[in-house]
């Protein structure tokens, strides 16, 4: 380069077509608009809390009072086994987990409705909307854990040091509920539908899953079946990493790991085939 | 190598087009109907109608320089503006952008009204792409401009809409793209804000930066523009000098399918203004001050609501609103039964001051704020003070923008007063 003026360096050159390929991927947009996620995050977390009177308290709340139901139904009237934990922290192990994911399902797949008027008006990629619903998703599973460490001392549960592997059970969670959050997403910015599937799915899928009770009570005939459902093996498999409860079949978490991976896949597919097209018929 | 300034294009557009399929089949927003339209008509085809909203424009923007994109209702100003700031893609052609874009659709999109001051200084400079470290550094520019130091940690919901607009629009004035693309968002705001708001414009294009600035006002456009795009009925017709371009304009509203005083609407489907008129004193678009003025609408309203509105403002040349008119009555006949209505308001004595006006017409459902129609410029028609006499001074542009009648005595002490009228 001549270096002979102050001229400035030469900008970089955006070339917009109709088919304009991008030059980054969906991961590569979430990095660099990382700014943008954590305050789109950060608003809907105030805005979450703001004008409540316990606040974030609601955090721990809300699996707590969940949990207290499902051991009154499932403990106590209903008789199940909880292999050999206290049926309180058994079950809030497993909603914490399912919190994360159908959180992260759920307000995904409502984002950019939600936020119709900032795809209307401005750019930015569109995928840093629904993943800004992922940091307060995290943050709730922070406190939920906090809150079931607290439970499993007072009542005498040990810790164990399997415990450190629950992020990696995480992680497979959070990949699988924002593979189905960017398909729901997009498919909701044409077809309102979805947001009328969706809490009836996500129902049925809770109860699909090892929350309430132990996958072991499930009679044998249908356990091949019942391990298809991807969230399954790997609420059973968060939950015994926590508490060193029954671990899920092998079988079951690598084709739990398969369909994250293929739902991570093809939500990225969707959603980039779709984005478009969201502010012209959103 | 060529990196002189004056000959580096920041914004290059080659045949951009951008096809709308306008549907006259009720829309399909749920998956049901969508299947079912799908196994009724599998090829789409039948009930839909093309529209090019712009078509093979193609033109290109120096570097430093600020332009005015201008054009009727319609003329796919919008549409081009989209496409610029990347929210909408082009159907063909291409454009290239040289440097980081930034774009203002809107005064203060994202804003949260529960979010304070502060917060949304934060989120809506993220929203229009700053970096948090960048928002960090300019935070006490922003707030100084904005004039809002005393309320950085009050709700926006509590702050007046003159407060508000400050901030929204002080957050963008300090984005430091290297192409500003700007829609009319200073037609919000008191009149010392709007000047501040053109100037701060005027420096970032005084700065080397690229100014694209969409508006309806010619003065603004004129005082912010040395070059200006005029868009009809999506192609370009007009690249070059401000003066001419306006000239080029006005012909346009003046001529051609836009007779004087007349708006018809093509190919709208939905509660729409099918047709508006202004009838003025005298035949083609003149308008004798004083003289009974009737302004006429035909609406379409196939699907009628409970809260149905239809308003209109008469704006002069400045694009400010002198006149607004309205029909808001609980029962009136169009918000309970689907027809063709026509509906007209005389002012029995328009006393518009000379100078050159619009129509702005808005058709819409109040509870759930649905702006069916929103015309802007349309009828233009020309007010003189032909025939109004007064004493000593001539009549002269500026003197006033509404004239009105009034009483006037003169008194001193012992004498009895003297009296008189102001009759124009």
């Amino acid at each position: 380069m001549n270096a002979s003026g102050p001229g400035p360096v030469a900008p970089p050159t955006l070339i917009i077509r109709p088919d304009s390929a991008r030059s980054l991927g969906l991961v590569g947009e979430l990095w660099e608009f990382r700014d943008l996620l954590w305050t789109l995050a950060g608003r809907d977390l105030t805005l979450r809390y703001r004008q409540t009177v316990l606040g974030v308290a609601w955090v721990a709340l809300q699996p707590l009072l969940g949990a207290l139901i499902f051991t009154f139904v499932f403990g106590t009237i209903a008789g199940l086994p909880s292999d050999g934990v206290p049926y309180l922290v058994f079950t809030f192990a497993s909603l914490a987990g399912w919190g994360l994911f159908s959180g992260i399902v759920t307000r995904a797949s409502g984002s950019l409705v939600q936020n119709s008027g900032l795809i209307a008006k401005v750019w930015f990629p569109r995928v840093v909307i629904p993943g800004s619903v992922v940091p307060a998703a995290l943050l709730d599973l922070a406190v939920a854990l906090a809150v079931l460490v607290v439970l499993m001392l007072w009542l005498g549960v040990a810790l164990s040091p399997s415990m450190l592997l629950a992020p990696l059970w995480a992680l497979a969670l959070v990949a699988l509920a924002f593979g189905l959050g960017l398909i729901g997403a997009a498919l909701m910015v044409s077809y309102r539908d979805v947001q009328h599937i969706l809490p009836v799915a996500m129902q049925l899928l809770l109860y699909a899953s090892p929350v309430a009770y132990a996958a072991g009570v499930v009679p044998e005939r249908y356990r091949d079946i019942y391990w298809i459902n991807p969230v399954a093996p790997l609420l059973e498999g968060l939950r015994a990493s926590l508490l060193g409860t029954a671990m899920p079949p092998t079988w079951s978490v690598t084709s739990s790991v398969i369909t994250t991976l293929v739902m991570l896949a093809l939500g990225a597919t969707v959603f980039r085939r779709l984005e478009r097209r969201f502010a012209d018929v959103i | 190598m060529s990196s002189d300034r004056a000959t580096t294009a920041a914004v290059e557009a080659h045949g951009l087009g951008k096809r709308y399929v306008l549907s006259h089949r009720p829309q399909a927003t749920t998956l049901v109907e969508r299947l079912g339209q799908l196994v009724r008509a599998p090829l789409g085809g039948a009930g839909d109608e093309e529209l090019w909203a712009l078509r093979n424009v193609d033109f290109s923007i120096p570097t430093g320089s600020a332009v005015g994109i201008i054009g009727r209702n319609g003329a796919g100003k919008s549409t081009l503006l989209k496409i610029l700031s990347r929210i909408t893609p082009p159907t063909t052609g291409e454009v290239r952008l040289r440097g980081r874009v930034g774009s203002l659709l809107e005064v203060g999109t994202g804003f949260h009204p529960e979010l304070t001051g502060r917060e949304n200084i934060f989120l809506n400079g993220a929203i229009l792409g700053m970096k948090r470290r960048e928002i960090t550094q300019r935070f006490d520019a922003i707030v100084a401009f904005a004039e809002v130091e005393r309320f950085l940690d009050t709700p926006v919901k509590r702050y007046s809409s003159g407060m508000y607009v400050r901030l929204a629009f002080a957050v963008a004035a300090h984005l430091e793209p290297e192409v500003l693309v700007v829609d009319e968002v200073l037609a919000v705001g008191d009149a010392e804000f709007q000047r501040k708001c053109l100037g701060k414009m005027g420096e970032v294009a005084g700065e080397g930066r690229t100014v694209i600035f969409v508006s309806h006002s010619m003065a603004a456009v004129s005082a912010l523009t040395q070059r200006v795009l005029l868009l009809d009925r999506g192609e370009c017709r007009f690249d070059g000098p401000t003066a001419a371009g306006i000239a080029q304009y006005r012909a346009l509203q003046g001529g051609g399918e836009a007779t004087p005083a007349q708006y018809v609407a093509t190919g709208r489907s939905g509660n729409h203004v099918r047709h508006a008129r202004v009838r003025t004193s005298d035949a083609s678009g003149v308008h004798r001050h004083g003289e009974a003025l009737t302004l006429e609408f035909d609406l379409d309203v196939p699907e009628p609501t409970s809260t149905l509105c239809f308003s209109c403002k008469l704006a002069d040349d400045s694009d400010r609103n002198i006149v607004h008119l309205w029909c808001f009555e609980p029962d009136a006949r169009f918000r309970r039964e689907a027809g063709k209505y026509t509906l007209r308001f005389t002012v029995p004595r328009a006393r518009l001051f000379q100078g050159a006006y619009s129509l702005r017409a808005f058709l819409s459902d109040r509870r759930t704020n649905t702006m069916f129609d929103e015309l802007h410029g349309i009828c233009p028609f020309e007010v003189t003070m032909d025939g109004v006499h007064r004493d000593d001074y001539a009549w002269t542009a500026g003197d006033c923008t509404y004239l009105e009648s009034a009483q006037w005595e003169l008194a001193r002490e012992g004498d009895a007063p003297q009296r008189g009228t102001v009759a124009p």
